[in-house]
């Protein structure tokens, strides 16, 4: 556990060697321990281009990455966590604008985590999607 | 020359080789992911990812990032429902397993199946593999809304 880094520091690493979250163009920001994702709308993110609407695929991804973004956070190891499953709900479109998430972790088991995340546009009390997941936590080297 | 079909013929109407390929290639995310259509028949379908550098989850591996999966998965469930010639709206929920890390730098094939259509709902089961549809990456089971269902 490389616990003598900052949160922040944990989070930046995470975000910077991760290739697919520079293909989303995902962002977060703490506040505290509490963390912020964010996913600024881009055309590239859109799966539906009549109504138009985010792809499901891209809420659901964007919420697994906060989920693992969080846990890099908290656990602070060197590589990241390993999804086992996740479960998405959708609730509203995703429109064409940016999305936020919040990750909230269950637990934090030594081998297994158990983290909920909602993602919401406009409002925070009218979350667009929800995941559950579980992640492995990594074996250090 | 044939002549591409429009997007709203892609979502609404009966699904042939050229809609369908359309509906996989043609929409901004499933391009930027560099999706290609592969096959559709009977309320199946399936779209293969070709591996990118840039799609990775985890550098030291050179995986394909499982976010890339969940897309893979929700899209080629949409593209079985279409090819039961019924026409979905949205996801309502999905539901993915990761059995097993796919192979570094590989491609990745997803097939569904969209096993029950009500007149609201369609259910699909998905698998997403890198080579051996017996040895899949990854499970899924969805439900979608579907248009026209009231939903």
């Amino acid at each position: 556990m490389s616990l003598e880094t900052t949160p922040a520091e944990r989070l930046a690493a995470f975000l910077a060697r991760t290739p697919y979250i520079a293909f989303l163009g995902m962002r977060a920001e703490l506040a505290g321990d509490e963390m912020t994702a964010i996913l600024p709308f881009s055309p590239h993110l859109i799966g539906n281009t009549l109504l138009p609407a985010l792809h499901g695929g891209v809420l659901g991804a964007f919420m697994e990455m906060t989920a693992l973004a969080q846990l890099a956070v908290i656990t602070g190891g060197p590589r990241p966590a390993k999804t086992i499953d996740v479960t998405i709900d959708y609730l509203r479109p995703g429109r064409p604008m940016d999305t936020y998430a919040r990750a909230e972790i269950k637990k934090a088991g030594r081998r297994i985590s158990s983290v909920h995340v909602e993602a919401w546009q406009e409002a925070r009390a009218k979350p667009v999607a929800a995941i559950r997941g579980h992640f492995q936590t990594p074996t250090e080297g | 020359m044939v002549k591409p079909p429009d997007f709203i013929a892609a979502m609404t109407g009966s699904l042939d080789e050229e809609a369908a390929r359309h509906m996989v290639t043609r929409t901004p995310q499933t391009q930027a992911l560099g999706f290609q259509f592969v096959s559709i028949s009977e309320a199946r379908g399936a779209i293969r990812v070709p591996w990118r550098a840039d799609l990775v989850g985890d550098p030291e591996t050179g995986v394909i990032a499982s976010g890339v999966v969940t897309t893979l998965l929700d899209h080629v469930c949409g593209l079985s429902i279409r090819a039961a010639n019924a026409v979905p709206q949205g996801t309502l929920d999905l539901r993915i397993d990761y059995m097993r890390p796919a192979r570094p730098q590989a491609d990745l094939v997803a097939d569904g199946h969209c096993y029950k259509l009500t007149r609201t709902i369609a259910f699909v089961r998905a698998l997403a593999h890198d080579g051996d549809p017996d040895d899949p990456v990854a499970t899924a089971q969805a439900a979608f809304a579907l248009i026209g269902g009231g939903a």
